[in-house]
């Protein structure tokens, strides 16, 4: 009896912790998605009086009319798409190559390098990034930090994540497919595009979504590798923060947040449809 | 750039030719921009040789900042260590279709911008935000304008890198739990274990490995902030981060920013081999 009365007792202590900790992590963004539908020009005082002059959903009607925004929102999506895009190209071609080096102690130090930016802090990578640019424009004469220079620092920082998504999944493939392509005539080329990439499919899928997602929310490399001529939403929220500008900073991160959180649900709809249909064969 | 060339290499042989353009993008973007750091802290503005940028990493405001900022890191971790092994703990003996949930519920607040979410802090801790204003409408607080201070305390600056932080202290220790084989607890308990004692000699240990990662995963990125110090305390605490920005961004002194990184650079790489050897020494005298 006693036993089962402390059970339950340990049993209730941990359920309360656990809620406890979920609360505090969720309690910032939930208030964040409430006060965006403020019917008061605040981020303290909470109303749902809403009048004509301020209807519901006025922030994020705010947010439509405001065009810096939209234009930072598509520079993200863009910024994302892309480098998430040649990362993934990128690093499926070196995950690839990797996996077929046998010489360790290369292979080692390739490895390294490659996850490098994804073991220093951002802050490093992204003033090594900065001084690399700076000059090279001095050098050269001329030159801009803006939409190419943001392009090269996002995809060297999305690398490790894309190899280290494909990686594993090269080492579970059964190494006898790709020979008995070949064996049965198939060129390494064909080999490679009929045999091993679908296989790899869902991996690299997963890579490219977890690059969009860091894209997407980088901030701080970004600080140091953009210019004033391509502003990203993670940039343009933090200086509009600087202002201190109410509610609609709120809406617009809570669509932010929408956005990314659709993306991880079609990964994982995707990873699971496929992960089902291999195991159906 | 000429991917199927290389692919019609025979892949096994010459697996060189599939890497070159990585290895050709690591050298260029990743390894030069690293000796650029290097270069610019031993050269003064006008390009010439100089000691002066290491000199003044030994000025007494540097290392008061580098003090501040280690000790904000370790206190931090530590809160995240202590608050996210129970967490874990709990997680990693739940039905595994309810762990998968739990994880997932602990990542979604990380796909919220960092700043978005300091940002939010900072309303709510505010002279007057939600927090004053509720502790107002309680009558906690007497008079209408009377409000408790939050904003540049040390405690509310530990409590934001926490809050940015803990997912990545649990998640590698939930790993590393799962991993170990449920039958060890048992025997454990069997051979006359307190709970208590189990914890300390069986799972702690086995866990290490989690908690080494988690450790570096909280700390790296709380001993080089700078948003977070800075939103929270209203620009009071300036740690190691907001000088490295404030070089680069505001000063556009390149070669004192670059040694400051250094040495963040280094002490990372201190730390991290501090706690790995910290680590293995302990694994090999559980396996004694």
């Amino acid at each position: 009896m006693r036993a089962t009365k402390a059970a339950k007792i340990a049993k209730a202590f941990k359920r309360i912790y656990t809620v406890l900790i979920l609360l505090a992590l969720y309690a910032p963004i939930v208030i964040m998605v409430f006060y965006s539908f403020n019917a008061l020009r605040s981020t303290s005082t909470m109303s749902f009086a809403y009048t004509s002059e301020r209807p519901f959903g006025y922030w994020y009607a705010e947010v439509f009319k405001n065009e810096a925004a939209l234009i930072a929102l598509r520079n993200s999506v863009v910024l994302a798409l892309l480098s998430g895009f040649i990362s993934t190209v990128l690093g499926t071609v070196a995950a690839y190559g990797l996996f077929h080096l046998h010489r360790r102690r290369l292979r080692a130090v390739i490895t390294n390098v490659t996850n490098m930016p994804m073991m220093n802090p951002d802050i490093v990578t992204g003033i090594s990034m900065m001084l690399l640019f700076a000059t090279t424009f001095a050098i050269v004469g001329s030159g801009q930090t803006g939409f190419v220079t943001l392009l090269i620092a996002h995809i060297t920082f999305n690398l490790p994540y894309v190899i280290l998504s494909i990686s594993p999944r090269l080492h579970q493939m059964d190494r006898n497919l790709p020979e008995a392509a070949l064996d049965l005539g198939c060129t390494p080329l064909q080999s490679f595009f009929k045999v091993e990439l679908p296989f790899l499919f869902p991996a690299i899928l997963s890579g490219f979504i977890m690059a969009i997602t860091l894209s997407l929310d980088d901030y701080v490399i970004s600080l140091f590798t953009s210019g004033s001529s391509f502003e990203t939403l993670p940039l343009f929220i933090f200086n509009m923060a600087r202002k201190s500008v109410p509610p609609s900073i709120y809406a617009l991160s809570t669509l932010f947040l929408l956005i990314v959180l659709a993306l991880l649900i079609t990964s994982n709809v995707i990873q699971r449809k496929t992960e089902q249909k291999q195991g159906a064969h | 750039m000429t991917k199927t060339k290389t692919l019609r290499i025979d892949h096994v042989k010459h697996p060189m030719g599939l890497l070159s353009v990585h290895v050709f993008w690591c050298v260029a973007f990743i390894v030069i921009p690293l000796l650029f750091i290097l270069y610019y802290m031993m050269i003064d503005g006008n390009g010439s040789l100089t000691l002066d940028n290491i000199k003044y990493l030994g000025s007494k405001e540097i290392l008061r900042c580098f003090g501040r900022s280690l000790i904000y890191a370790a206190a931090s971790t530590a809160v995240c260590l202590l608050l996210g092994y129970p967490l874990a703990l709990i997680i990693s003996r739940m039905p595994t279709r309810r762990q998968t949930t739990m994880n997932m519920l602990i990542m979604i607040p990380m796909w919220v911008s960092f700043i978005i979410r300091t940002y939010t802090i900072k309303n709510i801790f505010n002279d007057n935000g939600i927090i004053n204003q509720l502790l107002r409408s309680m009558h906690i607080l007497e008079k209408e304008g009377d409000f408790v201070k939050f904003l540049g305390t040390p405690g509310l600056i530990i409590f934001g890198m926490v809050y940015n932080f803990l997912p990545y202290m649990v998640v590698p220790i939930v790993t590393s739990l799962t991993g170990i084989d449920n039958r060890l607890f048992e025997a454990s308990a069997d051979l006359g274990a307190s709970p208590w004692k189990t914890l300390l000699h069986v799972t702690l240990p086995l866990s290490r490995a989690g908690i080494i990662s988690g450790i570096t995963m909280v700390f790296v990125p709380a001993v080089s902030t700078f948003y977070i110090s800075s939103t929270l305390s209203g620009g009071t605490v300036t740690l190691i981060g907001d000088k490295i920005e404030t070089a680069f961004l505001n000063e556009s002194n390149f070669s004192r920013g670059s040694a400051l990184s250094f040495v963040l650079m280094i002490l990372i790489i201190i730390s991290m081999l501090i706690m790995n050897k910290f680590g293995d020494r302990n694994v090999e005298g559980v396996a004694v």
